[in-house]
């Protein structure tokens, strides 16, 4: 597909989007159009990072958690307008990302200790917010009713909608971005193959150090969202598990790597949700069983999503052929120290 | 400064707690260097091993001691099946997607106990739940010494069957060169799982031996994740000393820091560690390279 | 052009590379051979970066660029290709190549048709949209030559790319690579290929266990004694020697 016609079908599925709150009555039916959008978000910024870096953060919430935190922090005890919190927020979240890549892209670490380190900054910044009185400490941050937009709240659900919308589609035009221009060519160059791409002259850790802030900075924006629209926060919710998980499971049933991925995952991701709470009810551990479910499933069966699916069949051939070659860095690790010149 | 008389019990007792630990780490780092693969359902599964040994004191009657017939060999066929039915399926030619297959097994296994067992939290009551034993001065609790010298023993076993038996010399073989040990006649696959479930019958072991000091949620495997992680990494991937010597320093940095830093702060320290010696020492302190 | 100056590399106990040093001149072909083992990968990691040195020095066009990162090499115009070949297996073989034109090409659409010139160039052009991943062996190392070639380089190391073709294949290639050199690039081979080497190297460089042993005129360097011995074992040239007198 050429970069414009991709750009046309992203801008005609958000427009579609747009005409949601004139078109839909039902508060019920908005709010889940809202929340897929903002799924969606969370899963198009650790897609960034993880589908088109190749470097897989299970610590997401440390970006979230940053971005939610700041703008509420800065409303309940510095009385800083939460717009301006939001690029606050947002740049704070950039920080906290630049600050974790530093640390591990400039020492090599990859892969599965990657992961690793991530999951544990975002605990560290749990513990952290769950003992420090200024983010509330475990009793968590309630945002104070304001209506106005102003103030970033708004009388009718429908305000919060463009936000979401707004901030979703900067998401996926930055995505876009990244799928046709020189930076995103280096990044998935760094993440196919990195000493192929650095001997073409591609700095990787800089490429890396793109992809993080760029994630860390969307996610941040959305956990923003997130304190406006729910007005409360506490640890858990903000660096905890649930949405790192979330941000990855997102693009991975959708398709990583791919511009709509975390459109389709998100669809998904919801539509499991409710089905459970259909025929199962709401009882806790059951939905988030099934996403534990539908991840191992994702990663036997479908490793390249959805989206992997409606792809041309050529790809799904070929992947053979990509598995007869050293399977994993591992065994090719392996293969090199034992046998050559 | 805090006098001896508060020091030192808390000392002996992150020794104790070390040494499960270590048990903990030795599974993980036993995984980790024959398979290459770090496995995140580890907490899910000790928390498996604890409700096997939960269930069988509530329900027959079964001394948690007395489990260790029972809960071991079976974590091993829960591991084994494991490996083999869905652990080794999932690589695809990347490594991180065994790390997110692992995820999405402590997910849901955690999550499936969640909604059966709800979140309550559930002791076991024996008879010597409360007794104490002096050491140093200090007043431990049994179960806590008891763990300690079961960790050691079941240490040391271990360390007999990876030196002394066939099998141990094929997993070593296999970790060392997958192409040459299968070129050798070793069931490779076969191997890896029997791996993968000694790897999670030290957790049956580590469950029966902590039970009886300690409760059994849905999360508790949380709590212990990490710190294997940690421990392992700190010692060194794949090294079986390092996780013995690092389960140690863990639960004394962890008492002491408890002490000395109230315990969530106390936690900090050793997730601080964790990242720090993966930025800077990823071999850890006896590693291999990594 | 590129100055190799006595460079030494050990791993663990195997001394890789000793005192190696050897100088390219601008403009031609020439290669560097020796029996499998020999340290030539090494040399070739430790000229762009990927390897440090344990002493020695590599200087390419009068700069010092010992330790350098292997990036930074790349982009003063130093490139190697792979022996293992390494594609970006889930992109085309145009997006591949579009990587390396990207070195000196900022927009994406040039370094996309520049990428297809160079296609062009090597005998790639009927499969660029093709996943890189579903390329044959030969393809692959078509590949890799014309990663390196889109980024524009001064000096190319090409790391046994003729290694696994067959020969009609080799036949093909040979005529690419000298059509590489009349663009003004100086190649650096490691071949196996002893064809090869001596239809397009003015000059080799011989290395057996980490040591250069001899250089010349291919043609003189293969009859060298010390040569055929490190191939074929000791005693080996004196066999030849003494059968071809045998049957004059």
């Amino acid at each position: 597909m050429t970069a414009m016609r991709s750009l046309l079908i992203l801008l005609a599925i958000f427009l579609l989007i747009g005409v949601a709150p004139f078109a839909i009555g039902s508060d019920f039916w908005l709010n889940v159009v809202i929340m897929t959008l903002y799924a969606a978000l969370l899963g198009q910024a650790w897609n960034i990072l993880g589908g088109y870096g190749g470097q897989f953060s299970f610590g997401h919430a440390a970006f979230f958690g940053t971005g939610a935190y700041a703008v509420a922090v800065l409303q309940v005890q510095l009385g800083v307008n939460p717009w301006v919190g939001m690029a606050l927020g947002g740049a704070l979240a950039a920080a906290v990302a630049a600050f974790i890549g530093f640390c591990t892209f400039r020492y090599g670490l990859r892969g599965s200790y990657f992961a690793l380190v991530t999951l544990a900054f975002a605990e560290v910044l749990r513990i952290l917010s769950n003992s420090v009185d200024f983010t509330g400490a475990g009793v968590g941050l309630l945002i104070p009713l304001a209506r106005g937009m102003e103030n970033f709240q708004f009388a009718t659900r429908a305000g919060y909608f463009w936000v979401v919308w707004a901030l979703t589609l900067a998401a996926f035009l930055t995505v876009w971005w990244i799928g046709n221009s020189r930076f995103g060519a280096q990044l998935t160059a760094v993440r196919d193959n990195e000493d192929a791409a650095r001997a073409l002259g591609v700095d990787a850790f800089r490429v890396k150090m793109g992809a993080i802030v760029l994630s860390g900075f969307f996610s941040g924006l959305a956990g923003v969202f997130y304190a406006q629209y729910f007005l409360y926060l506490d640890p858990a919710i903000a660096y905890g598990p649930e949405i790192s998980v979330t941000s990855l499971l997102v693009p991975i049933i959708g398709g990583m790597g791919t511009l709509f991925g975390p459109l389709l995952g998100a669809v998904g991701v919801h539509a499991i949700s409710e089905g459970t709470r259909t025929f199962v009810g709401e009882a806790p551990g059951i939905s988030l069983a099934l996403y534990g479910a539908v991840l191992v499933a994702m990663v036997l069966f479908m490793p390249r999503g959805l989206a992997g699916l409606l792809a041309r069949a050529p790809r799904k051939a070929h992947a053979d052929e990509a598995a007869a070659a050293p399977a994993t860095r591992a065994e090719a690790g392996r293969a090199e120290a034992s046998g050559h010149a | 400064m805090p006098d001896l008389s508060i020091v030192v019990p808390s000392l002996l007792n992150g020794i104790t707690t070390g040494a499960l630990y270590a048990l903990v780490a030795l599974g993980l780092t036993l995984i980790y260097g024959v398979l290459h693969i770090i496995n995140f359902a580890h907490g899910a599964l000790l928390m498996i091993g604890l409700y096997a040994v939960y269930f069988l004191n509530v329900q027959f009657g079964v001394d948690p001691y007395a489990a260790l017939l029972v809960v071991p060999p079976l974590m091993f066929a829960l591991g084994y099946a494991l490996q083999r039915g869905i652990i080794t399926r999932a690589s695809h030619g990347r490594d991180e997607n065994i790390l997110l297959a692992t995820l999405g097994l402590s997910i849901v296994i955690e999550n499936l106990a969640l909604y059966f067992f709800k979140s309550d939290t559930r002791i076991v009551d024996t008879p010597y739940s409360f007794e104490t034993v002096e050491v140093l001065g200090a007043f431990l609790p049994l179960p806590k010494v008891v763990a300690f010298f079961g960790a050691l023993a079941t240490a040391a076993l271990f360390w007999l069957v990876m030196a002394r038996t066939d099998l141990g010399k094929a997993i070593r073989a296999l970790a060392k060169e997958r192409k040459g040990a299968a070129l050798v006649g070793i069931d490779t696959e076969h191997v890896y799982a029997v791996s993968f479930g000694l790897g999670i019958a030290c957790l049956g072991v580590a469950a029966c031996l902590l039970l009886p000091s300690y409760y059994v949620t849905p999360q508790v495997g949380h709590g212990f994740i990490l710190i294997a992680f940690t421990i392992v990494v700190l010692g060194g991937m794949g090294s079986f000393v390092g996780a013995l010597l690092g389960g140690f320093i863990i639960g004394i940095v962890e008492a002491m820091g408890g002490l000395f830093l109230g315990e969530s702060l106390g936690q900090i320290g050793i997730f601080l560690i964790f990242i720090l010696v993966l930025i800077f020492r990823p071999t850890g302190l006896l590693g291999h390279k990594a | 052009m590129l100055e190799v100056r006595a460079l030494c590399k050990s791993f663990g106990g195997v001394r890789a590379a000793r005192d190696v040093s050897l100088t390219v001149p601008e403009g031609g072909i020439v290669s560097l051979i020796g029996p499998n083992g020999a340290g030539k990968t090494t040399v070739f990691s430790l000229v762009t970066g990927f390897h440090k040195p344990d002493s020695g020095s590599v200087a390419f066009r009068g700069e010092d660029i010992t330790g350098f990162a292997p990036e930074a090499i790349a982009r003063r115009g130093l490139v190697r290709t792979f022996q293992i070949v390494q594609p970006f297996a889930g992109q085309s073989v145009r997006e591949n190549i579009a990587v390396g034109a990207h070195l000196h090409i900022a927009s994406r659409r040039e370094a996309l048709a520049r990428a297809g010139e160079v296609a062009r160039m090597v005998g790639l052009a009927d499969r660029l949209d093709m996943p890189a991943g579903a390329l044959t062996v030969a393809g692959r190392k078509r590949l890799e030559v014309a990663r390196a070639l889109a980024t524009g380089p001064k000096l190319v190391l090409f790391d046994e790319v003729l290694a696994g073709l067959n020969p009609s294949e080799i036949r093909d290639v040979i005529p690419i690579i000298r059509a590489i050199r009349e663009t003004g690039v100086t190649i650096l081979l490691i071949e196996h290929v002893m064809q090869a080497v001596m239809s397009l190297s003015e000059y080799t460089w011989v290395l057996n266990q980490g040591e250069l042993i001899a250089e010349g005129k291919p043609r003189d360097v293969v009859a060298d004694r010390q040569v055929i011995e490190a191939y074929l074992g000791k005693g080996m040239a004196e066999r030849i020697a003494r059968r071809e007198a045998a049957d004059a």
